[in-house]
Parts: structure tokens; sequence; C-alpha cells
């Protein structure tokens, strides 16, 4: 079991996947088995919020493992994470079908409301699951690949990559705006009827989402820690730290940098995947750098190069999110924008650096 | 003295005043103003139509109000005195003063009246004599204006009235649009010289009148050689009209340019000379820009003094808060660049926030000064508004400021210390954490000044930094960090690029190639167009 090797030495990861497992298997029971006056309930609406706190999650993941451990500060895990998320959304699109508004069983309406009489090339080969789910990977990692081999080759790091990240999903996040993009424009694509053959308004399906998203985030975290601990995750550490002595030393760093930079890209791509189907829409604002800088706030919050700290900043920003942004809207920005300076002062290891701290003291 | 005598006297003085040559009071016109007038009484129209001639000739003001009233059917004769008068519906009667002395006469029932009658060809003769008024009016600039109203519309009709009048004008300005407009109409004359000469005298001329015109005779014609000089004119006018078009997107693109070098100054010297990355650069524009806002809302009544007193006061509005973010935050984060970066984007997310609590979320509009709008037309083709002639003169002062403060300045010299070499800068005595506050309260206070700047372009709202924040580093990076001048070039450059990408593109997809552009650039060239060299670049 190589797999359990990894979590050896590893409390905090077993800890958090103990937690991911339970509640992976309570929140279902709580939803299909306490009656909604119950209240251990867990209503459908929760579940599928949860489910979007799973995919965040694994975004914070896949942020954590660049930041964490290779030191790029990416400000542009956005465009990843709503490039994978358009692939599911064109999947969703295309099984609507003609139970669209205008009824035409090939476009979508979107194309039928702008006169377009075929479908563009790029949307070929969406209707199947398998092709769709293969471009949810491919596209985020070939954008990242080329991104990174053109960057890493000639050394922009630091403040400049990211400044240059952030160019990167403002430039997409303006082409998506473009109705002659073919993607729905300011719009995006929205109104889904059903996934693989399930409807997506059904309790089952967003249970089966949620378990989904669990389980993209428990094997996304095994993944992660596997290279972190592997061979090519010390270099990245010793990347992180110098640069250019590991490069003195004879490795080849922009290789590692682009395997691993690639790496985290499809993992954002899936976690967009999850993403979409459980919030129903998928639109060029989760392309905007603001975006972006949040992905990176949950990973500072929770406490950076530790992986699981990463999820649990995501899940924390994101239900303070949600109960602000409900209860005092006009607090949120407020809190978020404190939580940001406050972290980096104050807690430069996040939340889990003070548990940390405690454990060595003890 | 008798009757007699006295009657014997007023005819003298009538025949006095009659007489040609006697004193100005006495126009020329008055015996056509008369006759015209009893003309106008009679039922004819024949007679009618003599009298607008007449009317027209004479080009008095009281023969312009005659007709203006005739036209707009107010011209009335008097049942009983037969008595010509012009006259305003007051409720159930009628205020008349007499035609052609204006003099009042009260008011009377419309039983009293009988209106003059009209017809269309009246209406049409009416309409071109009021133009040809305007034509010979003493006041040059109604008569420009009259000139320019018919040439934009193309009006060839009015050709006959300007063809007897354009020898005797005297201004230069006029007399050429006039020409044009005879030569307009002579294009459909049936002479060929005529025509001939008529394409010559318009080649080159880029007033859109004259290409339609051109245009049009160029498909109808059947002349050949008559074709041929109209494609010449046609291609003589295209390559003016393109030479403009380029002039005009040049500037549109330094006007572009100068709003991004504003709000990228700032930037230049926190992030070029300090090293900071300060993600609420964009958040101090906008506080420069709700300071205008404020300000001009305490002085309501001079907007032009208003916003020029915005402009120190929102530098030093700016320059405090980022002074206050320089010792409340960055200061505790120097050499971690990454968090820096995070802790203003916090900052610049309260900002926001604040500024919606207060001001509320929706756009402010801050008001341009009488002196900035409008357009300075240099010809028909080619109009520089105003405004955007200001911002780049404005931007042009402010990075000459800037860079003599930095230059020949006490605390630009220890700027500069400190940015090459921070421990020998304190080693010589230099309190290196001062001239960090400066540096960053300099920077802010100048993004406090592009605010004002840019209040005058855009809309004022909470968003107004984040819009630019990214433009702004593009145009630092791309420039080269830690060089005033690289940041002119580069912001110049791409607002150029920009416009000229415009309109083959689209707007948006210019915006995308520029940022790709320079994303490939930094790729090539990761120190910008104008890197630092020798020592201060290893800092």
């Amino acid at each position: 079991m190589k797999m359990l090797n990894v979590l050896k030495a590893d409390r905090g990861g077993q800890i958090f996947l103990l937690l991911l497992l339970l509640i992976a298997v309570v929140v279902p029971l709580l939803n299909q088995f306490t009656t909604a006056d119950n209240p251990l309930h867990i209503s459908t609406y929760t579940v599928a919020l949860l489910g979007k706190y799973l995919a965040f999650a694994l975004l914070a993941v896949a942020v954590d493992l660049v930041w964490g451990y290779l030191g790029i500060l990416s400000l542009g895990h956005g465009a990843f994470f709503a490039l994978g998320g358009y692939a599911m959304g064109m999947y969703l699109m295309r099984q609507i079908g003609e139970r669209g508004v205008y009824g035409d069983p090939l476009l979508p309406d979107f194309m039928v409301f702008l006169n377009w009489d075929s479908l563009p090339w790029f949307w070929h080969g969406f209707d199947m699951f398998w092709f769709a789910m293969l471009m949810v990977m491919v596209v985020p990692g070939v954008l990242a690949f080329v991104f990174g081999w053109l960057a890493f080759r000639s050394r922009v790091t630091g403040v400049y990559l990211s400044i240059i990240t952030q160019a990167l999903t403002y430039a997409l996040m303006l082409a998506f705006f473009r109705n002659e993009m073919g993607f729905g424009g300011n719009n995006g694509l929205t109104d889904f009827k059903d996934i693989l053959g399930f409807s997506l308004q059904e309790d089952s399906t967003r249970i089966a989402l949620f378990v989904a998203s669990a389980l993209a985030l428990a094997l996304g975290y095994l993944a992660c820690r596997l290279i972190v601990t592997s061979r090519l995750g010390r270099v990245a550490v010793a990347i992180r730290d110098a640069e250019d002595r590991t490069r003195f030393t004879g490795y080849k760093v922009e290789h590692v940098k682009l395997a691993i930079f690639t790496f985290s890209a499809v993992l954002a791509g899936i976690a967009g995947a999850l993403y979409v189907p459980q919030v129903g829409i998928i639109n060029p604002g989760e392309f905007s750098p603001l975006n972006s800088i949040e992905i990176v706030i949950w990973v500072a919050v929770g406490g950076r190069a530790t992986l699981y700290g990463a999820a649990a900043g995501a899940l924390m920003v994101n239900y303070g999110k949600t109960y602000f942004t409900a209860a005092l809207p006009e607090v949120w920005l407020f809190a978020l924008g404190a939580l940001f300076v406050l972290v980096t002062i104050f807690l430069p290891k996040g939340v889990i650096g003070l548990f940390r701290a405690k454990d060595k003291q003890t | 003295m008798t009757i007699t005598n006295q009657i014997k006297t007023v005819v003298l003085l009538l025949l006095l005043l009659l007489v040609p040559g006697t004193p100005s009071f006495a126009d020329t016109s008055e015996p056509k103003l008369d006759q015209a007038v009893e003309l106008l009484k009679g039922k004819k129209f024949q007679q009618k139509y003599q009298a607008i001639e007449l009317l027209a000739e004479s080009a008095s003001p009281q023969a312009q109000s005659i007709l203006i009233a005739l036209l707009e059917r107010r011209l009335f004769k008097l049942k009983k005195t037969k008595q010509l008068v012009i006259a305003e519906k007051q409720g159930k009667t009628y205020k008349i003063q007499q035609a052609v002395s204006l003099e009042e006469l009260g008011e009377v029932k419309k039983r009293a009246l009988k209106k003059i009658s009209l017809n269309n060809k009246m209406r049409t003769l009416i309409r071109s004599a009021l133009a040809s008024f305007d034509l010979k009016n003493p006041d040059r600039e109604k008569r420009l204006a009259a000139v320019k109203q018919i040439l934009d519309k193309a009006d060839l009709e009015k050709a006959k009235i300007i063809r007897p009048i354009l020898a005797q004008e005297q201004d230069e300005e006029i007399a050429e649009s006039m020409s044009i407009i005879i030569a307009l109409s002579d294009l459909s004359s049936d002479d060929a010289k005529q025509r001939n000469s008529a394409v010559t005298l318009l080649s080159g001329n880029i007033h859109p009148s004259v290409r339609n015109a051109l245009n049009q005779l160029q498909q109808q014609t059947d002349d050949k050689a008559l074709a041929r000089s109209i494609k010449q004119a046609l291609d003589s006018i295209d390559a003016k009209l393109q030479f403009y078009a380029v002039i005009e997107n040049l500037f549109f693109g330094l006007s572009l340019g100068s709003v991004l070098v504003l709000a990228a100054i700032g930037l230049a010297i926190t992030f070029g000379v300090m090293g900071v990355i300060n993600m609420a650069h964009g958040e101090l524009i906008m506080i420069g820009a709700y300071t205008t806002y404020v300000i001009q809302l305490l002085m309501p009544d001079s907007i032009g003094t208003a916003t020029l007193i915005a402009i120190p006061i929102a530098f030093v509005v700016s320059g405090l808060v980022g002074i206050a973010i320089e010792r409340g935050v960055i200061r505790f984060l120097y050499g971690r660049s990454l968090e820096t970066l995070l802790a203003t984007f916090g900052i610049s997310l309260i900002l926001q926030q604040t500024v919606r609590s207060i001001f509320s979320p929706l756009n402010r509009s801050v008001e341009t000064p009488s002196w900035m709008s409008g357009a300075w037309e240099i010809n028909s083709a080619l109009s520089l508004t105003l405004n955007r002639l200001y911002i780049i003169v404005f931007c042009l002062l402010v990075f000459a400021a800037l860079f003599y403060v930095l230059k020949k300045t006490a605390l630009g010299l220890q700027v500069r210390a400190v940015s090459q070499n921070r421990a020998m800068a304190r080693a010589m005595g230099v309190r290196s954490e001062w001239v960090d506050a400066m540096t960053f309260g300099l920077g802010s206070g100048v993004a406090g000044i592009a605010g004002v700047a840019l209040s005058q372009l855009t809309n004022v709202g909470p968003n107004l930094g984040q819009s630019y924040i990214i433009d702004s580093f593009m145009v630092v990076v791309f420039g080269g960090v830690g060089n005033l001048w690289g940041t002119l070039v580069s912001g110049m450059s791409l607002g150029v690029a920009n416009k000229f990408l415009e309109p083959w593109s689209g707007a948006v997809l210019a915006k995308i190639l520029v940022l790709v552009f320079i994303i490939l650039f930094i790729q090539k060239r990761p120190k910008g167009l104008f890197p630092q060299k020798g020592r201060a670049a290893e800092g």
C-alpha cells in the first residue's frame, strides 16, 4: 500500500482524510434518512453548497501545490478552474438537446439567439461524456504547459510571474465576455438539465456529485501528497527556497516547475468541472482576477505548504463568505480585506500554523 | 404757420428722405419693402412671388421678420385699415404689431384679421430667401455657419443664391466654402468643361459632401475622361482622409496612453523604486477621483476652479492614505513581496467597500469644466476633443514634475540612494524608513492626481481602480521596472497600439491582443523595454 506510506508521517493529512470520509458518508445519510423537521437534517441545498466548497477545496489544494511547495504565487488559477468548468458546461449544454427554449436539437440556445446556423468546430465531441472529461483536464493542462514553458524557460519569477498570470486570466475573461467566442458571452452557460442521463434537480444526483467531489478531493490530496513526498517534491521545495542553487546543482529547474504547474492546473480544471453542475452556471466572471486572488487567500488562511491546510482554509473562508453575504453583505468585503491583511502580517503560517505551534510546545 | 405750410414741410421732409445719398436711416431698400408689403396684400400668388423676391433683395431685418412670419402663418392683414401686421395669438385675441415699423398695435379679435395665404411654391421661395439672408449677414460667424450648413447638407439649390454673392465675399474661408458649393452644383452641369474644372477644384477636398457627390457622379457618368479625373480626385481625397484618420488614431492612442501613464507612473515609483507591489494603487486613483467629486459638490458654482483645486487636494489625500498603508502594513512585510501583494490587495478591498458604503455603489458623475468640453476642429475630417488634449498635456506635466522631483531634489536623491543600495544609504545617514514613507506617499499622491484626470474621462465608481490596476502593472512591467522614461514610452506605445488595433479587431480583442503581446514580450525580455543596468539591476 504505497498510498498509505504517503500518509505515514502526515498526521494532519490522516485527520483530514478521515474527516472527509466522515462527511462524505454522514451528509448524504442525514439528507436522505432524516425528515426536514429533524434538527440534524441537511437540506439538499446545503448538500450542493458543501459540494461546491469541496470543489473549492480541491482548487485550493492545487494552488497550494504550486505556491506552498514550488514558490509560484499564481494569480491565474481561477482561469484553469473556469476552463475546466467551461468544458463541463459545454457537455451539459449539449445534453439539453431539444429541451432548450428554442428547441433546437443541436445548437444551444445562445447560438440560436445569435443566429448561428451550425455548431462551431470546438463544440464537437462535447456530447460525449468521456471526451468532455478529457477536455476538462487537457485544456487547462495544455494552457498551463504552454504558458509555463514560455514563462519558466525565460526565468520569469516572483512578482513578475504573479502579475502575468493575473494578466492571463484577465485576458481570458475579456475574451470569454465576447459573444463571438462561442461560449455564451456575458451570460455564460446555464439552464443545464441532466448529467449522464440523471436530472440535475434530483436529490440523488446532487448527493452523487457531492460524493464525487469528496472523492476527487481525497484523490487530489493523495496525488499532491505523493508528489511532495517524492524526489520531485523535494526538488520543488529546493527550488522554492533557492532556485539558483538548485539550478547550479544540476537540476532542470524548468522541467520540475513545468511538471508541477501543469499538474496543478489539471487539478484546478477538475475542480471546475465538479463545481459547474453543482451551481448550475458558468460565466466569464469566474475568470475575474479577484476570484484567483481569493483562492490564494484561502490557502494563506489555512496555511501554506500543508495541502490539508489549504483545503481547510477554502472551507472556512467560503463558509464565512456564504454567511456574511447573506447576513451582512456590506461587511463581507471588509472582512475579506481584513483577512488578507491580518493573515499575511500575523499568521504567515495560517490557522494550521497555530495548531502546529502548540504541538511543538507540548 | 398755416396748416398748409405744415403739410408742405412734412412733404418736403418726406421727399428728402427718399432722395438717394441722404443719411443712412433712409435705407435704399425701403421702397422695395413698401412695394413688397403692398404686393403681399394682393390676392394673386404671382404678386406674392414678386413680393418675396423683393423682400429677399432688400435683405433688411424687417424683410426677414416678415418672411419668417409669413412662413409661420403669423402674417395678417387688418381688415379695417388694410395694414400688414404680424400677430401673436394670446388666448382668444391676437396681439398685433405693424409689419414694417414693428409698432405695437394692441390686441384684436380674430375676426378683425385676414390671414395672408401661402402656397408651396411660396414656401420654397421663402426658405431660399431666408438662407440668402444668413449668407448676406454682416456678422462673419453667421455667414460661415450658413455656408457650412449648406455644404453639410449638400443643398445644391442654394448654389444659385451663392453664385452672385461669392464675388462680394471678403472672407477667405467663407469664399472657399462657397466656391465648393458652386463647384458641387457644377458637377451636374451639362457643359463638360465646367464639369471638368469643378472636378479639378474639388480634388483633394475632404468634405464628406464632396466625396459623396464625386462618388455618385463616378457611377453615373459615361464620359471616360471625366471618370478618370474623378477617380484621381477621389484618390487624393482618400489619401488625405487616411492621413487624417492616422493622425486621429494617433491622438486617441496618445490620450489613452496618457491615461495609462498617469495611472501607472505612481506605481512605477512604488513598484519600481521600492520593489513593493501595491495592489491598492488602483484604489488610490479612485480616491483621487472621489476627491474631485466631493470638491465639486462643495463648490457647485465654480466647477472649473473646483477641478483645479482638486489636483493638489487629491495628491494630499491619496498621499496620506498611501503613507498610512505603508506605515500600517507594508512596513512589516519588506522583503516578502508576495505577501505584500496579498496584504495590499486586502487593503484595496477595504477601500472599495468603504467608498461603496459612503458614496453608494452607483457611479457618481463628475462634471467637466466648460473649458474642457468641446473639440478643436481642425478640418471636417479631424477634430480633437479638448478633454483628451488636456489629458495629454496634463500627463506630460505630471511626468516632468515627477522627473524633476526624483532627479533634482534632496528627496529624490535619497529615494534613488535607498533604492540602489539600502544598507549603504543608511550608513551615509539617510533615514531609510522616512524615505520609504515619503516615496510611497509620493507614488500614492500621483495616483490621486491620476484620479482627478480620470474623473474627467470615465465614470467614477467603486470599481474605477480595479479596472486600471492590471493595465498599470502591464505598463510598468513592459517599460522596465525602476525607470520613469520606460513607463512613459511603454504607456504611450501601448495606448497607440491599442487604438490602431481597435478598428481592425474591435476594442475588446485589441485589449486582449495587447495583453497577450505583453505576456509574450515579458518571456523574451523579462526586465522590460528599458532594463536597469549595472549594480542597481542586481538588487
